[in-house]
């Protein structure tokens, strides 16, 4: 083909606002998408739709009232947000936890990154165009909500762990109804595998498709899944294991190109791994010497911590989140920082959509697994 | 045990109660790892299968009562003759009646499978997804939840966009939905069960079917919407692109019938090899079941399912074409879609599963068309499986696998075609 055709063959570029409307941007997320027929010739992602003023509002309110607005920042997985939170503030008062409470907090946050990642293998199938796993993978995660029901009577936004341990013990029939849930759990899981993972058209789709590799990864500072599927091997609970995490036996699956398939496979093995966490805190938990308080007595409700500085960060189902607390010796915190992962995750967006087809563009939006409610605060 | 007794025991059965958690009773919730021990144990489940045999079994009987279409209306047209003569109507007269009313039996083949092929599709995904469906409309399992849509579809408010070219966005419907009827006019129902037994059935149907493609593109460009005019350039690629191999796929068909007509080409495949085999075009060796897969892949293409649904794909492009129709338009667009997984199904089981011929010798008491509707049925359930199965191919993988390996193998199978008849004879 000589120039000259091909320069009368070159179309004009179109402009799609993919989002805040659509389908498959998994909230209020705009990407401002140049397209030249199929191909992405630059990408924009737009965040803000969402914003609520999170970090301002911790300010106005007590440690304890403040709780609550954390469970908002990544709906999917709050427990996980509680947690940090609460890591954060205790570090700042200097509040220990009991041992009891600290196997509960991991309990709940491991049956909560299986809820989390049930919902990304759901709406990642969708956006491939598969609906039955969606489906699938929402009748597992009702069982979780019930379990968390059961335990604090929320089923999004929990408020379960607090500032010195967690609000309420495993009430009878909770580890059996618990055990059963796994049991039924574990098997789900190959199901997925021959259903989705395994499909060679769901492959073709996002094997070798929004590569991101491992200095990629590193200088956008993604972390989670997304991280491990590159390459590095970083998870927070391993790294500088928090609760009860350095007695735990469990191992951190990692990928080596940071394709899609990668990072959902990924997560479809910490399914597994975060499977096993419960159990062996459900057994920890049934062991008679095990004491059985699971708040330590004297935490203030209004808790007034000494002028200082605290960071706490854990492994989020999304990956790793932190809480920058800063008191200045009064009721509520003078500064409170999150950072989110679902933020940084979302950034790379810009360099990698770069090139690819429009459909590739919803296999790595879905592939990242971003929670608005965390990308705005 | 006094009521009070009851109520008490009742309150203190739930295990799962406690100060911060609310109450979870057993059979309060659906938790799957109780129910799903062994489903035949559940009497729900012992009387829908016995309720399935039943209808089974009671439309096997129906069909053998009513037994072939054709001969019981040969009385009916003659008496109908000679009624009409003896009050003088031109006979001319009688016949353009006659063809009228044929004509509005085959407008409804197309409006009966939608009523029946959305409820049957929601039913197929409801079950395959661990769900019930619809289950209240119409009593029995929710059987007129697609007359309630349809009726919703009807009265809902058509909204036209500002930005839309007015004259093209109402007319691409029209083009979609009307060659989606004329096509079913050279296709067989069942033995001598036709509306035009037409020489070129087999061209007509690939050419008229080919049309509604300018409909959908038409939508997509009149919609004056990005992601219709995606949509609609893709179905335009899709659509032309999947002619081709669909096409070559009937090719050895063809040359094995030394015919175009559908209905003889199906009437072609009666008896059976040995005795028990019959000698359907799909036992044909090698030829025969790869002519069928080509065929089968390149239908659920031209068909714009899943996988192969990329000008519509929810989660690219919204609805792609379709994305700004509403009513009775967008109505029409599913409509379409429908009658043509119908047409091809027929098609499919007209070309490779012998038509109205029984699978066995010894079952040849039911009538040619009970045979071709449970074939064309089982072929639909392909379809539906299809789609609540698999995910969606991109755009450009679904170009690759149509020229580089479909049509190559379509031709190569057109030669294997004459390589089998040399043999033959």
């Amino acid at each position: 083909m000589t120039d000259k055709t091909s320069a009368a063959l070159k179309a004009d570029q179109m402009f799609i606002n993919f989002g805040p409307q659509h389908p498959s941007t998994h909230g209020v997320l705009r990407i401002a998408l140049t397209v030249e027929g199929e191909v992405v010739v630059k990408a924009a992602p737009d965040v803000g739709y969402l914003h609520r003023g999170m970090e301002k509002l911790f300010e106005a309110r007590t440690y304890s009232q403040a709780l609550i607005l954390t469970d908002r920042l990544d709906y999917i997985s709050a427990m996980h947000n509680n947690l940090a939170y609460c890591l954060a503030v205790e570090r700042l008062a200097g509040v220990q936890v009991p041992l009891r409470a600290e196997y509960l907090r991991v309990l709940t946050a491991e049956l909560n990154r299986i809820a989390s990642h049930l919902v990304f293998f759901g709406t990642f199938a969708v956006d491939m165009g598969a609906f039955t796993p969606f489906l699938y993978a929402f009748r597992e995660r009702e069982m979780i909500l019930d379990l968390f029901e059961m335990l604090c009577g929320g089923r999004l936004l929990y408020s379960y762990v607090r500032v010195g341990g967690v609000s309420a013990d495993l009430p009878a029939g909770w580890t059996e109804k618990c055990r059963e849930f796994i049991a039924f759990f574990k098997p789900r899981l190959k199901d997925y595998d021959t259903l989705l993972s395994t499909n060679p058209i769901f492959k073709s789709r996002t094997d070798g498709v929004g590569l991101i590799s491992a200095a990629q990864a590193l200088s956008w500072g993604l972390s989670g899944p997304n991280l491990r599927a590159s390459g590095p091997d970083y998870d927070v609970r391993k790294a500088e294991p928090y609760c009860v995490y350095d007695k735990l036996n469990f191992k951190v699956p990692v990928a080596r190109t940071g394709s899609c398939w990668d990072r959902y496979y990924c997560r479809m093995l910490e399914m597994g791994q975060s499977a096993e966490i419960a159990l062996q805190c459900l057994d920890a938990l049934a062991a008679p010497e095990l004491a059985p308080e699971i708040m330590t007595k004297g935490v203030p409700k209004m808790l007034k911590p000494a002028a200082g500085q605290a960071y706490a960060h854990v492994e989020a189902s999304r990956g790793d989140l932190g809480f920058y607390a800063v008191s200045d010796g009064s009721l509520s915190p003078y500064r409170m920082h999150v950072r989110g992962p679902s933020f940084l995750n979302v950034a790379i967006l810009q360099e990698i959509l770069t090139g690819c087809k429009i459909a590739d563009v919803v296999a790595i939006l879905g592939s990242l697994d971003i929670v608005l409610g965390e990308v705005d605060r | 045990m006094t009521t009070e007794e009851t109520i008490l025991t009742k309150i203190s059965e739930p295990v799962f109660n406690h100060a911060n958690g609310r109450l979870l009773m057993p059979e309060e919730r659906y938790w799957p790892s109780r129910k799903w021990k062994s489903p035949w144990s559940l009497p729900a489940y012992r009387s829908g299968a016995a309720l399935l045999a039943g209808i089974l079994s009671g439309a096997v009987l129906a069909a053998w009562l009513i037994g072939e279409i054709p001969l019981r209306l040969a009385p009916l047209y003659s008496l109908a003759e000679q009624y009409a003569l003896s009050y003088g109507v031109p006979l001319f007269l009688f016949h353009l009646a006659w063809t009228v009313i044929k004509a509005a039996l085959l407008l409804a083949v197309p409006l009966v499978n939608a009523l029946f092929a959305v409820w049957w599709e929601r039913k197929v995904s409801a079950h395959i997804q661990s769900r019930l469906g619809p289950m209240y409309v119409g009593r029995f399992q929710g059987c007129l939840q697609t007359v309630a849509d349809g009726l919703k579809l009807f009265l809902k408010e058509d909204i036209v966009p500002d930005c839309a070219d007015k004259l093209v966005h109402l007319l691409a419907p029209v083009v979609v939905v009307i060659p989606a009827i004329l096509v079913f006019a050279p296709v067989p129902f069942g033995r001598e069960l036709i509306y035009a037994d037409l020489d070129i059935g087999t061209v007509y149907v690939f050419a008229v079917g080919g049309v509604s493609v300018m409909g959908i593109i038409m939508a997509g460009w009149a919609s004056g919407n990005k992601f219709s005019l995606l949509g609609g350039l893709r179905s335009a690629a899709q659509l032309v692109s999947y002619e081709l191999p669909r096409t070559f796929a009937v090719i050895p068909i063809i040359m094995l019938a030394g015919t175009l007509n559908i209905s003889a080409i199906a009437g072609l495949q009666a008896g059976y090899w040995g005795g028990i085999l019959p000698r359907w075009f799909i036992f044909y060796p090698v030829v025969g079941q790869v002519a069928f897969i080509v065929f089968l892949i390149a239908s659920v293409a031209e068909t714009n399912r899943v996988p192969f649904d990329i000008p519509e794909a929810e989660s690219e492009l919204v609805a792609g074409f379709n994305t700004e129709y509403s009513g009775m338009k967008f109505a029409l667009f599913f409509l379409s879609e429908f009658a043509y997984v119908l047409l091809s199904c027929l098609l499919m089981a007209a070309f490779f599963f012998g038509g109205g011929e029984p699978p066995l010798p010894f079952l040849g008491f039911l009538p040619s068309w009970a045979w071709f509707l449970a074939k064309t049925l089982t072929l639909m359930f392909c379809f539906l499986w299809f789609r609540w199965t698999f995910p969606r191919f991109r755009v450009d993988r679904l170009m690759d696998f149509n020229w580089k390996f479909l049509l190559p193998v379509s031709l190569l199978n057109i030669a294997a075609a004459g390589l089998l008849i040399w043999l033959i004879s």
